[in-house]
C-alpha cells in the first residue's frame, strides 16, 4: 500500500502547481512532525526531488514524497484538496487520528 | 573519469576551472584564447543562439536581442527589477517570473534559460578541454544572493545539464583559491571590483568553514566606470564630441590605455575610430589616477560599512587577517593602494583576480568530488532535522530534514512558570522525539526576560543554516528586544554512516517515541492546568459554590490519577473534561477582574480613550 493516497482534486492541484513553479520533476513533500496543540502536526513543502529513503507516490505526474518515519503515521491517509467558503487548501484525511484539535492541523494517534 | 568543475557565473564574464592531476586548479580557455567568456547571449532572428565574445560584439547592432548582465535579473519577479537595470530590454511581466522578450516578441526567455546558455558553453568547452564528460559542478553566487536568486542559479545549472553539487559564495571561493581555509582561523576581507559591480565581504574562518559576517556593495560600480571617464577625457582632448559610436571606440581605447598603465608609467598610442578618425591617446599613470580616483573612492564608505557590520570598525579596520582582491579592475595600482589604506595591510595578489573565484570553485568541486574534506558532510539539504528542547525534554523541530540549504525558520515560545526570567535554549539535531535521543549541538540561556505570568512572554527562536552549513540560533524576547545568539556547524563531525544510523533508529522507535512525546506533553499540560486552577481557588475561591468547587476538584483528582499512568489518551480526556468543568469559573473570574479594573470610572471614559483626539 502506498504511503499516502492522492484524491483526484489534490492530484490536479499538485500537477498545476508543479507546472506553475517550473519544476515538473519536483513534487510535494508531506509528513508529520511533533508539535502543534494536539501533539503531532502535518507539514508540506515543495521539493526538487525525492530524498534518500523517501517513498514516492506518483498519481499521473502529481508526485508526493514521504519520509519513512512520517509514512508510519500517514498509512491509510488520503491527501485531498477542498474548496469551501471558509478555506481552500490541501486536507489530510487520516484514519489513524484518535483526537484532533479544532483547526484540524494537529492530531493525536 | 568525469572531472568535477567550478564555474564563476559572472555579471560581465564567466569562467570554468578544474583541478588537474597534480592538484593544481586551472582555468579552461573558452573563447578564442581567453579564459573569460563574456556573459552575453544573442538570440538570432533565425533561431540560432550565440554566446560569449561574438554575442557581445554584436550587442551594438542587436541590443534588444543580445542579453548582457542577465545575472541582475536572476530570481527576480516583476517589480523587483531596478529601473537602471531595465536598459533597453523588453520585459514580459505577465507571469510570476520575469521574462525577456526578444526577436520582436516572437520569443521570450527567462533569465534562468539565458544563464543556462552561458553554462552550456562553459560545460562544452570544459568537456572538450578535458577530453571527456564533466562530473559534478560548483557554481558561485554573490554572498548577498537571496534564496530565490540562489535557486534560479541552481536551476540554470540543472537546465544546462550540470550536476550542481552546491553553490558557494563568491568571496568564499576566492578565499578557498588562496587556501585561506588551511589556516586555523581568521577574519578576511574580500574586495571584488569587477567590470560593472563592486562587492566587499567580510568572512570569518572557524574550523575550516567560512562564515559571511557582512557584505556591502554597489551594483553599478566597476572597471567600466574607469573606462568611461578615461574615454570621455580622450574624446575631449581630441576635440571630438561624444556620440555613442565614437564613445564606444574611445572606450575600447581607454581599456587598452588603462591596461598598459598597470605596468608602465606612460603611454602614447593612436587608435582608429569608426568613420576613419584617429584618436591620439597620451596619458601618464598620474593622469589616469587623477581621473579614476573619484570612482575608486566610492568604494571606501562601503568597505567601512561592511567592517562596521562585522563588528570590526575599531582600529581603523586593521582587525582583518588578510585581504583578497577579486575582479580585473583590482589590477589597477591605485585600487591596490586604496585597498591597502582601507584595511591597513597589503592585499593578496598572487592569483589572477579575474580567475580567482573560478579557481576556488574548482577547488571546492574537487574536494566535494573526492568525498569532502575533514569528513564533513557538505550537502545542499539539511541531513537531520534541527530542533529545540522544550519543557519535559521533548524536541520541537524548527528546520526539518531535507530542507534545502540555505534554510531559515522562526517559532515563538513562551515561559512555563510565573515570573520566569530565563530560558535555556538547547539546540538539537536528529529525528527522535525526545532530547535525550538527539544529538546536542549547543546550549545557551536567554536571560533578562521581565517577570510576568506564565505563558505571556514571547520568545522568538530563529534557526538559520547558511550556504556553508553553519547553523545560527538566536532567541529574542519580543517585549524587551533582548537577544542572544550562537553559531554551530550543523554537520560538524557527522559522517554519512552516523546520519544513516540516526535515521534508522528514528524509524525503529517511531511508535514509542511519539507515544512518549504525547505522554510528556499531556502530563505537562495537566500539571499546568492543575496549578493554575489551584492558584485561582486561592484568589477567587468565593466565586464558586461548594458544589461547583467539588465538581472541579473531582476532575482534578481524576486528572492527577490519569497522569500517574502512561495512558496519554486518558490524560488528554481528563484535561478536556477539567477544562470544560472550570469554564464557568474562568468566565466569572474574567468578569470580576474587568469590573475591578473599571470600578470608579464611567464607561464613556474608556470609550474616550479609543476615540480619535479631534473627535472629543
Amino acid at each position: 500500500m502506498a504511503a499516502i493516497a492522492i484524491s483526484e482534486p489534490a492530484a490536479r492541484q499538485i500537477r498545476a502547481l508543479l507546472v506553475q513553479k517550473g519544476t515538473p520533476q519536483g513534487g510535494l513533500r508531506v509528513g508529520v512532525k511533533g508539535g502543534g496543540c494536539s501533539g503531532l502536526s502535518y507539514f508540506m513543502d515543495w521539493a526538487d526531488g525525492p530524498a534518500k529513503h523517501d517513498e514516492v507516490v506518483d498519481e499521473g505526474g502529481a508526485r508526493i514524497f514521504v519520509d519513512p518515519k512520517s509514512a508510519l503515521f500517514l498509512k491509510g491517509t488520503t491527501l485531498d484538496f477542498q474548496t469551501s467558503l471558509m478555506q481552500t487548501g490541501f486536507v489530510f484525511k487520516n484514519p489513524n487520528v484518535k483526537t484532533a484539535c479544532g483547526c484540524g492541523e494537529s492530531f493525536t494517534i | 573519469m568525469a572531472r568535477a568543475i567550478g564555474i564563476d557565473l559572472g555579471t560581465t564574464n564567466s569562467l570554468v576551472a578544474y583541478v588537474d592531476d597534480r592538484n593544481r586548479p586551472q582555468v579552461v580557455v573558452v573563447d578564442g584564447k581567453k579564459a573569460l567568456l563574456p556573459s552575453a547571449v544573442h538570440y538570432r532572428m533565425d533561431g540560432g543562439i550565440e554566446v560569449g565574445g561574438a554575442a557581445k560584439r554584436g550587442a551594438a547592432e542587436k541590443p534588444v536581442d543580445t542579453i548582457l548582465s542577465v545575472k541582475r535579473f536572476m530570481g527576480r519577479g516583476p517589480g523587483d527589477i531596478q529601473p537602471e537595470d531595465r536598459g533597453i530590454y523588453h520585459f514580459d511581466e505577465t507571469g510570476s517570473l520575469v521574462k525577456l522578450a526578444v526577436n520582436h516578441g516572437k520569443r521570450s526567455v527567462t533569465p534562468v534559460e539565458v544563464s543556462a546558455e552561458i553554462l552550456r558553453v562553459l560545460k562544452r568547452r570544459a568537456a572538450e578541454h578535458l577530453s571527456g564528460p564533466v562530473g559534478g559542478c560548483v557554481l558561485t553566487v554573490p554572498a548577498y544572493f537571496d534564496d530565490a536568486q540562489r535557486q534560479a542559479t541552481k536551476d540554470a545549472g540543472r537546465l544546462a545539464g550540470l550536476d550542481v553539487f552546491r553553490l558557494v559564495n563568491e568571496p568564499t571561493a576566492a578565499a578557498l583559491a588562496y587556501g585561506l581555509d588551511k589556516r586555523s582561523q581568521g577574519t578576511f576581507a574580500i574586495y571584488d571590483l569587477g567590470g560593472g559591480t563592486f562587492d566587499v565581504s567580510i568572512l570569518k574562518l572557524t574550523d575550516g568553514v567560512f562564515e559571511v559576517l557582512s557584505t556591502g556593495g554597489d551594483t553599478h560600480l566597476g572597471g567600466d566606470d574607469f573606462d568611461r571617464v578615461v574615454a570621455e577625457r580622450l574624446l575631449a582632448e581630441n576635440d571630438l564630441s561624444s556620440s555613442p559610436m565614437l564613445l564606444r571606440g574611445a572606450i575600447a581605447a581607454a581599456q587598452k590605455v588603462r591596461e598598459a598603465l598597470t605596468y608602465q608609467e606612460m603611454i602614447e598610442i593612436d587608435v582608429d575610430l569608426p568613420g576613419g578618425r584617429i584618436l591620439r591617446a597620451k596619458l601618464s599613470r598620474d593622469d589616469l589616477e587623477a581621473l579614476i580616483r573619484p570612482v575608486v573612492e566610492r568604494t571606501t564608505e562601503t568597505c567601512l560599512g561592511a567592517l562596521r557590520d562585522a563588528g570590526l570598525a575599531q582600529n581603523g579596520g586593521k582587525k582583518v587577517d588578510g585581504v583578497v582582491l577579486v575582479g580585473g579592475a583590482t589590477r589597477t595600482p591605485l585600487v591596490r593602494r586604496h585597498v591597502k589604506s582601507i584595511f591597513g595591510q597589503e592585499p593578496l595578489t598572487d592569483l589572477d583576480p579575474d580567475t580567482v573565484v573560478a579557481l576556488g570553485a574548482a577547488v571546492q568541486a574537487d574536494a566535494l568530488d573526492k568525498g569532502g574534506r575533514d569528513d564533513v558532510l557538505l550537502l545542499d539539504v539539511i541531513p537531520l532535522s534541527l530542533g529545540v528542547e522544550m519543557m519535559g525534554g521533548v524536541v520541537e523541530k524548527i528546520i526539518l530534514r531535507n530542507s534545502t540549504i540555505p534554510a531559515s525558520a522562526t517559532q515563538q515560545f513562551t515561559t512555563y512558570a510565573d515570573g520566569q526570567t530565563g530560558m535555556v535554549v538547547h539546540a538539537l539535531q536528529g529525528e527522535r522525539e525526545l532530547a535525550r535521543d538527539c544529538r546536542s549541538l549547543a546550549r545557551f540561556t536567554l536571560k533578562g526576560i521581565p517577570p510576568m505570568p506564565a505563558g505571556l512572554a514571547r520568545v522568538e527562536i530563529t534557526y538559520s543554516v547558511d550556504a556553508d552549513g553553519i547553523l545560527a540560533v538566536s532567541a529574542k524576547e519580543l517585549t524587551t528586544g533582548i537577544e542572544q545568539k550562537i553559531q554551530v556547524k550543523a554537520t560538524y563531525g557527522l559522517s554519512e554512516d552516523e546520519v544513516e544510523r540516526m535515521l534508522v533508529e528514528s524509524i525503529e522507535h517511531a511508535g514509542e517515541d511519539v507515544a512518549e512525546r504525547f505522554l510528556v506533553e499531556w502530563r505537562i499540560e495537566g500539571e499546568r492546568i492543575i496549578q493554575s486552577l489551584e492558584s485561582a481557588f486561592q484568589v477567587d475561591g468565593e466565586l464558586l459554590s461548594p458544589d461547583e468547587r467539588a465538581h472541579i476538584e473531582k476532575r482534578i483528582k481524576g486528572l492527577r490519577e490519569a497522569m500517574t499512568t502512561d495512558d496519554y489518551l486518558a490524560i488528554k480526556a481528563w484535561i478536556e473534561s477539567t477544562d470544560g468543568a472550570s469554564k464557568a469559573f474562568a468566565e466569572r473570574r474574567m468578569n470580576k477582574h474587568i469590573a475591578r479594573a473599571m470600578a470608579g470610572h464611567r464607561v464613556d471614559e474608556f470609550a474616550g480613550q479609543v476615540r480619535p483626539p479631534d473627535d472629543q
